[in-house]
């Protein structure tokens, strides 16, 4: 250890006798043992980052509102995505009414050049506004608070006229990690809209079909492309 | 010749500095401290790019487990002498006629989260060994025939009203059992939900945009 006591040596020798010299040092080592100890405790039980959540509002359950609001979308600008089992997405434009003709329904995936790709290329002018306006700040270009820059980014989808509406539907076999990826793409992408609603009937058939490669059902037509 | 032996000396550190630093982190660590909740059972949650920290008072967080099991815990609030615990347990314990002595509730309000059904509470909380208490947590009960999950969610939207709700779910849950949760809240007129996620950086630029047709 750092410090040994060492009076033994040449201690019998000689004939006078001494008093002992004590050292006033302390041995510290005991309690740097200790400290070692504590601090990595402390270390490994202190929680330094806080969980991050993502916030995701979910549509008021009124359903006199529901059907209020409905025709309000355009059906140019809706975009479904169907989210199903085994990680499996989908997506159709426009809307399933009993009298339009069938939208066509195609399957893509979470990589990069899946649905994001897809994603990006409806919202090419808020996605390119947005980018523009982050990669000045981070250039610094422009030099804006972060709350002016979050209200800046947030007028700009408010604004937005021509992205997709994207309605966000999952079937029974859905998992949870779909839904959080997806809805996360829409943040990576900067979607100024999108909603998380429940799966209809059409939509559930028409995946199955999809499945099964067959082109058509019974009440709604469905076309359905094959890769 | 007599050999000359030098005198042996003991090499010596002076420890003092190093007691010094260690006593500034040792200070340091303990008061930054905020413990690591003690996980009521193993929940990956999936991935995502948001950098929003959770509040760290008035949250309510419902844990979906991958197989299934639904645990929930509040907490007391910013000020710990509300008692916001012992205050739901109250009004749940009278909902279903059961009795609870003020050791009780002042035990559940220092507990974590919990996941049974509301009779055998009681047993989970007189529990002094957390193995065993790990055991008795079985899942909160939230079927149509017997909601306490509901009931839960509805005392403490009564309790706290500035409770934000936080669910933690595990990737590999069935979305349904999510979206079960979720109708449960909103029917307590809860539309905001923050999910709890890992965060992932996730580069894109100008160069991701797909060029156009």
């Amino acid at each position: 250890m750092a410090q040994i006591e060492s009076q033994d040596q040449g201690g019998k020798k000689g004939g006078k006798k001494r008093a002992k010299k004590h050292s006033t040092g302390i041995d510290m080592t005991p309690m740097v043992d200790l400290m070692c100890l504590l601090i990595t405790f402390f270390m490994l039980t202190t929680a330094f980052a806080k969980p991050k959540v993502m916030v995701i509002t979910m549509p008021e359950k009124d359903k006199n509102q529901d059907q209020k609001e409905q025709p309000k979308i355009s059906k140019e600008r809706t975009l479904n995505i169907l989210l199903s089992g085994n990680d499996e997405v989908y997506y159709y434009k426009g809307l399933v009414a009993p009298g339009s003709p069938m939208p066509q329904l195609i399957k893509s995936d979470f990589s990069k050049d899946g649905i994001r790709k897809m994603l990006l290329d409806r919202n090419r002018d808020l996605f390119t506004k947005i980018t523009e306006y982050r990669d000045k700040r981070l250039t610094g270009e422009i030099i804006v608070a972060d709350t002016t820059y979050d209200e800046t980014v947030k007028q700009m989808k408010l604004d937005d006229k021509k992205g997709p509406i994207v309605l966000i539907k999952a079937d029974t076999s859905a998992m949870y990690r779909d839904i959080v990826n997806i809805i996360d793409e829409m943040a990576i992408c900067d979607i100024a809209s999108y909603a998380v609603v429940d799966i209809g009937q059409v939509e559930d058939m028409m995946i199955q079909a999809y499945r099964a490669g067959t082109q058509l059902t019974e009440y709604p037509k469905i076309q359905v492309k094959e890769k | 010749m007599p050999k000359i032996k030098p005198p042996v000396k003991t090499p010596r550190i002076d420890m003092t500095p190093m007691v010094d630093l260690f006593s500034l982190l040792l200070i340091f660590f303990v008061l930054t401290a905020s413990f690591r909740p003690q996980e009521v059972a193993k929940i990956d949650s999936p991935a995502s790019i948001s950098e929003k920290q959770a509040p760290d008072f008035n949250l309510m967080t419902i844990f979906i487990s991958q197989d299934g099991k639904v645990f929930f815990n509040i907490d007391n609030g910013r000020d710990t002498s509300t008692h916001f615990r012992a205050q739901i347990l109250k009004k749940m314990a009278e909902r279903y006629n059961l009795t609870f002595t003020e050791t009780e509730y002042d035990l559940f309000g220092r507990l974590s989260a919990f996941g049974m059904p509301l009779k055998d509470l009681k047993q989970w909380i007189d529990v002094k060994e957390s193995k065993e208490r790990d055991k008795m947590q079985v899942g909160m009960p939230m079927d149509s025939t017997d909601n306490q999950l509901g009931y839960w969610i509805l005392y403490s939207r009564i309790v706290n009203p500035q409770a934000e709700v936080a669910i933690k779910g595990d990737g590999e849950t069935n979305y349904m059992l999510v979206k079960k949760v979720m109708d449960l809240l909103q029917e307590n007129k809860v539309n905001k939900f923050n999910l709890i996620t890992n965060m992932q950086k996730e580069e894109i630029g100008m160069k991701d945009l797909p060029p156009e047709k």
